[in-house]
């Protein structure tokens, strides 16, 4: 009697682990259903998606011009003190005087990609990119200023 | 200079003849993270088992105290990473309640949709992880595949793979992907395929069962005593799922069974796990193609306050009851917030499992208990 329950017992062990090293050995002769990526040797074809939260951009268009206003919503609704706005006047030919950046200096070494900054943005200037390769050998290299050098507002904006 | 006979004495308290104390963790591969267990055993026998924590400790609620209601939600992501959107759900939903916000339909949806796909992805994580704890390391290449597609939708959706923050109060960021429902529908079509090798590797497995069967048993009452809830308590049959006592969302108007399972043993805990799975797959089949049109965020003031008083909601996250309580001095921080974090209260009942049985059986009990650690130290 024990015996019998001894060998069914061995039986279906070794049936239990024949039916899973099927499961391997199907994987193992199909090749082409395997779905790992090869990642920095696919970088050319690689696609992240739209969404993907990689850093924080400012889009400039043609004329190098942007859309912030200084208005600081992006730096009173970031968590961790990202973004920070210095701000400057301009004078315009008529002599009036008008708000407009300076720098948005933006720290990406302290930024956790919530996306805050971007849906507090009333005017859309700033967008989330997503590059996600970010490694530099040196720290300051990190703290970056969004807007390029000798960029306007765009017209119409306020 | 020291005093040598009273060193001589300090070492003699840590334990009686013939026990010996060995430290696991906090870098050890088993524990997931920096969890320190000081085992104190006799032979292989278990003793004692005694959790040291805060090697990871972050003092999230007292950063929450200094962020305001819109900010403090990111930053429950980093709590229990594998259900983070479920946490910011849950902070989300208090908000919505002090301030009485009304949310609309749609967001409400897609919410339950999204909570859903998260608890599979964290389901299939742990079980991967824990079939490798266990010594096979072929099924956490299989779970990874299928949780690679849900990754994948979360990165199409919140932009993000784990840390999502795609939640604010009133609704969501931005509206779902064009191509959300098609990959979800891939999914829920890939997954249904593809379960029945999970059986094959790993459930009907002799060996698998041999090693999780009858260890780490929890009585319905420990269960209860010890706070456990989720997995861990209805695999000992307390029925404790907060999304059938208390629905929240659209969780009253779907038909889903809640798992209960009466043996709690490693095993019983392994089979809940896997069939809340299929459980969120019908959730979501009967949500997916009724997404109402329309808003997907409600009309929230643009400084929120809520007013003076005490709050608290649960939720239910892949690893039990998240419980967020909330005083407010009707500020636009809060006052004072605590999170019941799942995990703590389930690695309380990992001494009483364990004590008795061998050191072997340790990594089935603690990987069925499903532990995160940043959950548990916060």
């Amino acid at each position: 009697m024990f015996l019998k329950e001894y060998l069914s017992d061995v039986a279906k062990g070794v049936s239990s682990l024949l039916k899973g090293m099927r499961k391997t050995g199907y994987y193992f002769t199909h090749p082409k259903e395997i779905i790992t990526e090869q990642y920095p040797d696919n970088r050319a074809t690689l696609l992240m998606s739209e969404r993907f939260k990689g850093e924080v951009v400012m889009p400039h268009d043609a004329n190098n011009e942007h859309a912030c206003t200084g208005c600081t919503a992006c730096e009173l609704a970031c968590p961790n003190g990202t973004i920070k706005v210095v701000t400057k006047f301009e004078v315009s030919p008529e002599g009036k005087k008008k708000k407009a950046i300076d720098a948005l200096v933006y720290r990406l070494e302290l930024c956790t990609m919530c996306n805050l900054c971007i849906v507090a943005c009333p005017s859309d200037a700033i967008k989330m990119a997503p590059n996600f390769e970010h490694s530099v050998f040196d720290r300051t290299k990190l703290t970056k200023i969004l807007n390029k050098p000798g960029s306007k507002i765009r017209e119409g904006i306020e | 200079m020291y005093n040598q006979t009273e060193i001589i004495k300090d070492t003699s308290e840590l334990g009686a003849e013939g026990e010996l104390v060995i430290n696991m963790g906090p870098q050890h591969p088993a524990t997931h993270g920096v969890l320190h267990l000081v085992v104190t055993l006799n032979g292989e026998t278990i003793k004692k088992i005694e959790p040291h924590l805060g090697y990871i400790h972050r003092s999230i609620e007292k950063m929450c105290e200094s962020l305001t209601y819109r900010q403090f939600i990111y930053v429950t992501s980093r709590m229990d990473y594998l259900s983070s959107h479920i946490n910011n759900l849950g902070c989300a939903l208090l908000v919505e309640k002090g301030m009485q916000i009304e949310v609309p339909d749609r967001a409400k949806y897609i919410r339950v949709i999204l909570s859903e796909l998260t608890r599979i992805a964290s389901h299939e994580l742990w079980l991967g992880a824990m079939a490798m704890d266990l010594g096979a390391f072929t099924p956490f290449f299989y779970a990874f595949r299928e949780r690679e597609m849900i990754t994948d939708i979360m990165e199409d959706t919140c932009g993000a793979r784990l840390t999502m923050n795609y939640i604010v109060p009133g609704g969501l960021m931005y509206d779902i992907h064009p191509d959300f429902q098609k990959k979800v529908k891939a999914f829920i079509t890939q997954f249904k395929s593809k379960v029945t090798e999970y059986e094959d590797l790993v459930t009907n497995n002799v060996i698998f069962q041999s090693r999780t069967k009858g260890v780490g048993i929890l009585s319905a009452e420990d269960a209860i005593s010890y706070g456990c809830t989720g997995p861990v308590a209805r695999a000992s049959g307390v029925s404790c799922d907060i999304r059938k006592i208390y629905p929240y969302e659209v969780y009253d108007k779907v038909e889903f069974d809640e798992v209960i399972e009466t043996a709690g043993d490693s095993f019983a805990r392994y089979i809940v796990r896997v069939k809340e799975m299929n459980q969120s797959i019908r959730i979501i089949e009967q949500l997916i193609d009724n997404i109402p049109e329309g808003d997907f965020v409600g009309k929230t003031k643009n400084v929120l306050k809520l007013p003076k008083g005490e709050f608290y909601t649960r939720v239910e996250t892949a690893r039990g009851e998240f419980g967020v309580y909330v005083v407010s001095e009707g500020g636009t921080t809060p006052h004072r917030i605590k999170f019941r974090s799942p995990g703590f209260s389930n690695l309380s009942a990992l001494n009483h499992i364990s004590v008795g049985s061998k050191i072997g059986d340790l990594m089935a009990s603690m990987g069925t208990l499903d532990l995160v650690i940043p959950d548990i130290d916060r």
